[in-house]
Parts: C-alpha cells; sequence; structure tokens
C-alpha cells in the first residue's frame, strides 16, 4: 500500500515541491499521517480522493496556514531547498452579482500597494492589464466580478495566482462550476503557463473523465498516500477501486 | 477653528446661520460634516463582508457599558461604554475565528448576552431605565466643540486605517483563504475593522442616537453599491450620498422639528430608494 514512501529520490536534481512525513491532528483527529508528495517543475498533479480525505487540509499545510508536523519545502534544480511560495487559486466563491468590485479592484487589493477605493495610477492599470493578458484576460478588467462567468472567474484568478511568479501553482476543485468548454480553456491555459513559466501545478479535482489528458501524474489520497501513478496506473489499481468502488457499495447498501 | 467655521457658516442663506444666530445649529453642522463621511466610508465594508447585524449588536449592547460605567461611578460613561465594546469586538472576532458557528449565530449570542447585562445593571436593585432613553434617540444640536474635535480626530484615524487597510480588508472579505496565501493575517485585519466600528458607534451614539445608528452604517452603502461598478464609484456613492442626507437630514429636522437622526434616517431611505430606480433605469 505505501507508495513514494522512499522519499529522497524526489526531485532528482529537477526543482520540486516536496512534503515529507506530512502529518495533521486536529481536536484529537488525525487528518493527515505520514504523507509524502513530490510535484515536479513542469509537472500537473492531478489530487484526488473521497470527501473528508485531507485535500484542503494539505492545502492548508503548503499555504503555511495549518499546524503541522513533517516537512514542506520547495527544492531549486541546484538542490538549494526554501519555503514553497505559492499561488493558490481558491475554489470560486460565489459573489452577488451587484457586488461592486471590479477585476481591476481585485489586483489592486491584492498587489497591496496601493488603496483600492482611489483613483488607480495608469501604470498600475497597464500592470494589471499584463497580468490578465497572461490568460487571454485584458477585457475583463472593469467587469465586476459577480457578472464573471464561472470559467472567467477562474481565469482571473489564475492570473492573480500568477503575480507574482511562484514557484508552485495551486488549484482547488478549478472545475467546479465551470461549464465543458470553459473547463477545455483553462486546461489548455494551465497546459500554456506550465511551459511557459516551469511551474510545479498541484490540483485537487472530483472530475476524474479526462484527467489522462492533462495530469502527468495522478495522486490518490485518504488521510496519506494511497497510490501515486499515471492516470491510468491509479484508475486501475486496487486501491482507487476500494476508495470509491466500495465506498459506493456502502452507500447503496 | 471654531472661530472660522462660525463665519463660514455666515455665508449660508438661512436666519439661524447669521452672526449671532443659533451656535448649536451651526456646531451640529460641523458635527455632521464630521460623523457623516466617517459612516460613509464604514458603511462600505460593513456591508461587503456582512456586518450589518455585528454593528446592530454593538449599538445595542453600548448601553450595557454605559451601565458598567454609571455603576462603576464614571463621569462620562462614553468612555467605559467604548471600552466595552471593543472588548465585545474582540471577543467577537476570536469566537468567530475559533468556533464553527456562523457569524449571525455568534453575533446572536453576543448580543442578547450584552444586552440582557446592561438591562440587568440598569435595573439592578429597582433601578430605572428610563435615564438611558436619552442614548436611544440621541440629540445632535446638544454636541459641543470639544466633542466634534473627538469626532474629527476619529475621521482622521479611520481615514488612516482606510489608507492603511483598505486593501487588506477587501481581499479577506472576497476570500479568507485567498487573503491569507497572499500574507494577509486575516483575524487582525478583522478585529482593527471591528474595533474601529466599536469606536464610532459608541462615540457617536450620543448624538446620532442607538435606536437608528445602524442606518448610517448600512444605507449609504446599500444605496452606493446599487449605483456603484467598482470600489471606488462605492466610495464615492456612499461618502457623498452619506454627507448630503446628513445636511438635508438636520434641515429637516431643523424645520420640522423632529429628532435628527430619524431626520437623517429617513433621507438615507430615501436615497435608497432612488438607487434602486436609478439601478433600473441604468440596466
Amino acid at each position: 500500500m505505501s507508495v513514494n514512501r522512499h522519499s529522497g529520490d524526489g526531485c532528482q536534481g529537477a526543482c520540486c515541491l516536496r512534503v515529507t512525513g506530512l502529518g495533521v491532528v486536529a481536536q484529537g483527529k488525525t487528518i493527515l499521517r505520514s504523507l509524502d508528495l513530490h510535484v515536479h517543475c513542469g509537472q500537473i498533479v492531478a489530487l484526488i480522493g473521497p470527501n473528508g480525505a485531507g485535500k484542503s487540509t494539505l492545502f492548508k499545510a503548503i499555504l503555511g496556514q495549518q499546524p503541522h508536523t513533517g516537512s514542506i519545502e520547495f527544492e531549486r534544480s541546484g538542490g538549494k531547498k526554501t519555503r514553497p511560495l505559492v499561488g493558490y487559486v481558491p475554489q470560486s466563491p460565489a459573489f452577488d452579482r451587484g457586488e461592486p468590485i471590479s477585476v481591476l479592484d481585485l489586483f489592486v487589493a491584492a498587489g497591496n500597494a496601493w488603496p483600492a477605493f482611489l483613483p488607480v495610477p495608469k501604470g498600475m492599470r497597464e500592470k494589471v492589464r499584463q497580468c490578465l493578458a497572461r490568460v487571454h484576460g485584458e477585457g475583463l478588467m472593469d467587469q465586476k466580478l459577480g457578472s464573471l462567468s464561472g470559467g472567467e472567474l477562474q481565469r482571473v484568478l489564475l492570473a492573480l495566482a500568477l503575480e507574482p511568479l511562484p514557484h508552485v501553482l495551486m488549484l482547488d476543485e478549478p472545475f467546479s462550476g465551470v461549464d465543458v468548454e470553459g473547463e477545455l480553456r483553462l486546461l489548455r491555459l494551465l497546459d500554456e503557463v506550465r511551459r511557459r513559466f516551469d511551474l510545479s501545478i498541484l490540483l485537487s479535482t472530483h472530475d476524474f473523465s479526462n484527467l489522462a489528458d492533462y495530469a502527468d501524474k495522478v495522486v490518490l489520497m485518504k488521510e496519506t498516500v494511497l497510490k501515486v501513478g499515471t492516470p491510468r496506473e491509479v484508475m486501475d489499481s486496487p486501491e482507487f477501486a476500494a476508495v470509491f468502488h466500495l465506498r459506493l457499495r456502502e452507500g447503496e447498501g | 477653528m471654531m472661530e472660522l467655521w462660525y463665519r463660514l457658516v455666515s455665508l449660508l442663506p438661512f436666519s439661524w446661520a447669521e452672526a449671532g444666530g443659533l451656535t448649536f445649529m451651526k456646531n451640529a453642522l460641523l458635527a455632521i460634516v464630521v460623523i457623516s463621511p466617517l459612516f460613509g466610508l464604514l458603511s462600505t465594508m460593513v456591508v461587503t463582508d456582512r456586518m450589518s447585524f455585528f454593528s446592530d449588536a454593538l449599538g445595542h449592547s453600548a448601553f450595557t457599558g454605559i451601565a458598567i460605567g454609571a455603576l462603576c461611578g464614571l463621569s462620562s460613561p462614553m468612555w467605559a461604554a467604548a471600552a466595552f465594546a471593543l472588548v465585545l469586538s474582540a471577543l467577537f472576532t476570536w469566537v468567530r475565528y475559533h468556533t464553527d458557528l456562523h457569524s449571525d449565530t455568534v453575533i446572536g449570542v453576543f448580543s442578547s448576552t450584552a444586552v440582557a447585562l446592561g438591562i440587568f445593571i440598569a435595573t439592578l436593585g429597582g433601578g430605572s431605565f428610563t435615564k438611558f432613553n436619552a442614548y436611544l434617540v440621541g440629540d445632535i444640536l446638544s454636541v459641543e466643540p470639544g466633542m466634534i474635535g473627538l469626532l474629527a480626530v476619529l475621521l482622521l484615524l479611520v481615514a488612516l486605517l482606510w489608507l492603511t487597510s483598505f486593501d487588506r480588508l477587501l481581499l479577506t472579505s472576497i476570500h479568507p483563504a485567498l487573503a491569507g496565501s497572499r500574507g494577509v493575517r486575516v483575524a487582525l485585519q478583522e478585529w482593527l475593522f471591528t474595533a474601529a466600528i466599536a469606536l464610532v458607534v459608541t462615540l457617536s451614539m450620543t448624538w446620532v442616537g442607538l435606536l437608528v445608528i445602524n442606518s448610517l452604517l448600512v444605507l449609504p452603502a446599500a444605496a452606493g453599491r446599487n449605483l456603484a461598478r467598482n470600489v471606488r464609484q462605492y466610495h464615492l456613492f456612499s461618502i457623498l450620498g452619506a454627507l448630503v442626507c446628513g445636511v438635508a437630514g438636520l434641515f429637516l429636522s431643523y424645520y420640522v422639528g423632529s429628532s435628527t437622526g430619524a431626520c437623517v434616517t429617513l433621507c438615507l431611505a430615501l436615497y435608497f430608494l432612488l438607487s434602486i430606480l436609478g439601478r433600473r433605469a441604468r440596466a
């Protein structure tokens, strides 16, 4: 059952995000235990697992917002280790259509260099336009957040996560609330981003239908890592069947 | 300072504004000009952050602080109310971040407990509640220059908070986890903001009146939101709306002889109604 426990091999000289022996206990309950994970630069790794498997806790830990045991490091290609700089794309928040916050406001507020309620200097506007251009979203700048479609909002949040350019891009359920066309567009964009910036990309998903089209590696987890491999390897594994099919049968019974 | 203001006011075409006219009206006008932008500014985040119930609870529990202050024999119970509200806002933020309760439940718990405590202390040993009635309705016409100075300092402090913290506040209200991932200390920001509301509510309740004070923290932004397309317009419509309605409410109260707080609130309600119609027209 223990796959990828042989830590130490991990990065193999290339840059990568390395999680070693991660454990989280909250209110007496074990949420994560001895979890190891490597995400290489330029790789897209999909994190799957049932509800309550600890995916969001793992994300919180990588973001530095969750006390834990074990280590989370970013290893540069030379082998030098630092704390990972994470670009985080949260699960699409719901906005009221009337909320008077524009895409530009979001970027200015996130930049924290200029109070967003004052007139925005030209140079800053231009910089935001360039950020949005990375996701082909220049036209969205003056739209209200609440008027964006699910796919558009994901692209905007992605552009935000890329500024400043992070070591690791982490997306929480990026395809929920996004239609098929939006999903394809987002996937093409992630592929483009990975090639252009050589980032490690870690995303969680419940949608297994096209994992094989984009994920270099799939990690099946529940408290700890149960199986790591190519999408085919993981989905054909007994661990995958045990976690998902057994649960289904339990549910039916 | 006040001389300059009186000379400025004497340019207005009202009988009370002439030199030697009604000083209390001139003072009240200056107080309104200071207070209303303050409320307009705060209201933008109160509405965006869904804190209107919280500010209401603060208002209701402010007299608990006054009752405690009176019990301790303080000459100016307003400061006791401010201290009590600050403690309450800190407790509230702490509970909100350390339990799984929805914030409206947390507010309900705090509000009812604080109000009950206030009534308990005020009526202890058969005391009468009527001495608190003045706080419920408020009287801006009794405001004195020293207090206006204090309110001006408060306006300055809140403006400073806005300049330094608004971005982080906004990002926190948009998405706490996203804000956290960008190094924002979410709970600290929320506390700073709730503390600002606590101070403003308790220090201005004597003039505005507890029963209507929350309308000043909700209505300007509620109307502004209907008209604005971004954060800049939102602030402009909220602050300007609060200022215009504040002054109009004061004048209205003078000429019809009614409570100023109530008149300002009614003007704001009219502004809100117009903003809905304005949005319909734009859509």
